[in-house]
């Protein structure tokens, strides 16, 4: 009811002046308004933009999500500097807190170095289940504001807010800030929100004024906030494209917003062209709530270079489990299955088979690969090896009993009977002796 | 050398040739064609190193002499000269193949003969002939069935090998994909009796049936337990066989299906054909619910619809639903001959064998899906 009132205040005066806290729309020409909103608020956060009422899309980025979360549930943690990450010796730094950034450790660091840069730092492994936990009551309270919720990650998703300010009688703004306060208060951890015309903007926006923070960027503004920006900040400049550019003598977008589409398409491609559009602001991707999973992947790094076929395949055959698990779960199954090998200098070397009906079966994930690891042994050292699946199928024509070998018609209905008793009894309660090799 | 060849002979031959020759190859001399030119005939050869093949026409030869150009581009040049047209095919200062016919005139880079890699035949010790059709049949009534899957590399090609039963032997074609298995056999020619089991590659089958529709006469065959040559009337195909084991298929081909179906053949495939039109590209399964001398077949697509269609047949075991691949089945029908098929049922997760009441040579297995 108190929202209700709050509408009818807001509709007197313009809605483009709000504070964070209080959560009160206030007169944008006077600054020293106190007496709006709750008395005692002192409207230290506020969000002012002549677009603000205007604006629906959003991104919603969680501060360090996995040192916030591994805080929230530690307070002793609080002022530390924490590092989530690896602890083996090829270990990588996956969040960094922010206490720990201060410090020049940042995500995807080798964890040695991160070392060096903080020795005080605590370093605890990656929780994954509680992660996505909490990744879910986020999520659950993002969906109850707009289905059109599009997750990016575990930790970030665009929202678009377009016609849902009829139904909850606010706009965008003003129900994003109140959802970083209920995640605040509710689950505990901080977000960042970027809020404009587009996703290309609204991406870039919720990287501005991290942690906490609220960027608005609007139509009117658009070009000259991005052309103090380098062009890296572009989605889907890589490293490569930016060396060719940077080749060329492009590094900032105000250097490509100068430039002609034409001129960009004939250098790059058609990536130029989108190029083009992206560094003038424009963005005309629509945001989909339900991404198809095209592809299921699990990969692992080794803590001392490989090149040993039984090794490997005792590696293998895990990941065929990992895969084939998040398969079962999905209720999906694949047809091509892609083995990945990082050699010791960092060459990627991926090889696929696609077989002639879909499987989600370990075993059959475990055999395909292996036959196609055995001819890529020959001495070299790997560090990584992966397994994906792609080209999903249906379920009714996956790991249909075969009529020549009843040996893999028994294997698939022992992996059923495997996976029924982890069902009743946890997923330790049973393994294959392959894996205690 | 100089030579030359009337279009239409040059194009059905390059035709036959061409198709052996990989679209990419990392060696590139894999990706010509051999022509050699003496006294009133041409041959031309291909090879992808596991398959050659070797076809003759004939020509007039004013100068003798070989080369190898790239096996499409001369293919595509012929393939677009007018019909009736004459070519004329110079090799000028060793390296240059100039191809006339009429106003036109293409200038084409040569490599060198010598490099062509010739596939040496070896002993071949096991010679029988096939008539063309006796042939044709063997691998139509199999072809199909083969499996893709490069794991079971063993399985990739047609088992062609003697079968005993009841004190007879015969010639036997055996394919399978672990989904299907087809099985035909036929007269044992002579010559054949002490052959070995061998499996000839899905690309060599496609080669040889493609000759088969355009040479007539007796085709023979040499064989040794590693290669395989097809001697046509003017051509002749060397290929590599499959080295494995193909698994023993015997005991998976049911004896005691005791519940017989019958119903006309091309009903039925049409039927099918009609309600698979709902499954999606993703699944193809057909469902089949066995009544007294009726079928009732279904379709249920979650994305699509639902398809459902009677038929009337001859049954009077006990009544069930059993499910099949639409796709495979149809392969099946196609190659039925008789009027009626005859499919013999157990239970609807067992195999099922489908059989050709005008050919008992022959016998298909289907696997069922569940449905």
């Amino acid at each position: 009811m108190s929202q209700q009132k709050d509408t009818t205040d807001n509709t007197t005066c313009t809605q483009e002046r709000l504070c964070r806290d209080c959560l009160t729309f206030l007169d944008p020409h006077n600054d020293t308004q106190k007496t709006a909103g709750i008395p005692e608020c002192l409207h230290r956060r506020i969000l002012q933009h002549p677009e603000l009422s205007q604006l629906s899309i959003a991104h919603v980025d969680c501060d360090a999500f996995y040192a916030t979360v591994e805080k929230r549930d530690n307070p002793a943690l609080t002022h530390t500097p924490l590092i989530i990450g690896g602890g083996g010796q090829r270990g990588v730094v996956s969040t960094a807190c922010y206490v720990a950034r201060m410090n020049g450790v940042h995500s995807a660091m080798p964890m040695y170095k991160a070392r060096k840069l903080c020795p005080d730092a605590v370093i605890i492994p990656p929780d994954m289940k509680k992660y996505s936990k909490v990744s879910k009551e986020i999520r659950a309270i993002m969906r109850a504001l707009t289905p059109l919720v599009e997750p990016l990650s575990i930790d970030e998703a665009f929202m678009d807010f377009s016609g849902t300010e009829r139904l909850h009688g606010q706009n965008a703004a003003w129900l994003l800030a109140n959802m970083a306060k209920e995640i605040e208060d509710k689950i505990g951890i901080t977000v960042s929100i970027g809020l404009a015309p587009n996703k290309f903007l609204a991406k870039i926006a919720s990287d501005m004024d991290k942690p906490r923070g609220f960027t608005v960027v609007g139509n009117s503004e658009k070009k000259d906030f991005l052309a103090t920006l380098p062009i890296t900040k572009i989605y889907g400049i890589g490293k490569k494209t930016a060396a060719r550019m940077q080749k060329d003598g492009l590094s900032m977008i105000s250097q490509v917003q100068q430039m002609e589409a034409s001129t960009l398409a004939k250098r790059y491609g058609e990536i130029g062209l989108r190029l083009h559009q992206l560094a003038l602001g424009d963005d005309h991707r629509p945001i989909k709530s339900a991404r198809k999973t095209k592809s299921i992947s699990s990969e692992t790094t080794f803590n001392h270079d490989l090149y040993k076929l039984e090794d490997l395949e005792k590696l293998l055959w895990q990941l065929a489990e990992n895969v084939s698990r998040d398969l079962k779960a999905k209720e999906m199954a694949g047809k091509t299955i892609t083995l990945k090998l990082k050699t010791n200098s960092h060459r990627i070397i991926t090889r696929s088979r696609t077989i002639d009906q879909p499987t989600q079966l370990a075993e059959t994930l475990f055999e395909i690969s292996r036959d196609m690891l055995k001819h890529l042994i020959n001495g070299t050292p790997y560090r990584l090896i992966g397994i994906g699946i792609s080209q999903f199928g249906s379920l009714a024509d996956a790991d249909t009993p075969d009529l020549i070998e009843p040996n893999r018609t028994k294997k698939a209905e022992i992996e059923r009977a495997m996976d029924q008793l982890r069902g009743k009894f946890g997923n330790s309660s049973i393994k294959k002796g392959r894996s205690m090799k | 050398m100089q030579v030359t060849i009337e279009r239409n002979a040059l194009l059905k031959t390059l035709g036959h040739v061409q198709s052996v020759v990989e679209r990419r190859n990392t060696i590139p001399i894999l990706s010509n064609v051999m022509i050699e030119a003496e006294g009133d005939r041409v041959a031309l050869t291909a090879t992808d190193l596991d398959i050659s093949i070797v076809e003759n026409t004939s020509a007039s030869v004013s100068q003798a002499g070989s080369t190898t150009v790239s096996a499409h581009t001369l293919f595509d040049i012929v393939r677009k000269l007018p019909d009736g047209s004459e070519v004329n095919l110079t090799l000028e200062d060793g390296d240059r193949l100039v191809v006339t016919a009429g106003r036109s005139r293409f200038t084409l880079a040569c490599l060198d003969r010598e490099d062509f890699p010739i596939m040496s035949e070896g002993d071949l010790p096991h010679r029988f002939a096939l008539a063309s059709e006796e042939l044709k049949r063997l691998i139509d009534k199999a072809r199909f069935a083969i499996s893709t899957e490069e794991t079971r590399y063993y399985l990739n090609g047609i088992y062609l090998h003697v079968a005993e039963h009841d004190g007879n032997s015969s010639l036997r074609a055996v394919a399978t994909d672990g989904h299907r298995l087809a099985q035909v056999e036929q007269e044992l020619p002579g010559g054949a009796s002490s052959m070995p089991g061998i499996i000839i590659p899905r690309k060599t089958v496609g080669e040889v049936r493609k000759l088969l529709d355009e040479i007539e006469g007796n085709v023979n065959i040499a064989l040794s337990d590693t290669k395989i040559r097809f001697s046509f009337e003017g051509a002749t195909i060397i290929s590599k066989l499959i080295d494995g084991t193909f698994p023993d298929y015997s005991r998976v081909i049911p004896q005691g299906n005791d519940k017989m179906l019958e119903m006309d053949c091309r009903l039925f495939a049409e039927s099918v054909d009609r309600v698979s039109t709902i499954s999606s590209d993703k699944t193809r399964s057909v469902k089949i619910s066995l009544g007294a001398d009726i079928l009732t077949l279904s379709v249920n697509s979650p994305d699509s619809g639902t398809a459902r269609e009677e038929l009337s047949a001859s049954y009077g075991a006990d009544e069930f639903d059993i499910g099949f691949n639409s796709r495979y089945l149809l392969d099946i029908l196609a190659q039925i001959e008789s009027e009626s098929v005859q499919i013999l049922l157990a239970d609807p997760s067992a195999p099922t064998v489908l059989k050709d009441l005008m050919d008992e040579a022959v016998l298909y297995v289907l696997m069922p899906m569940r449905v």
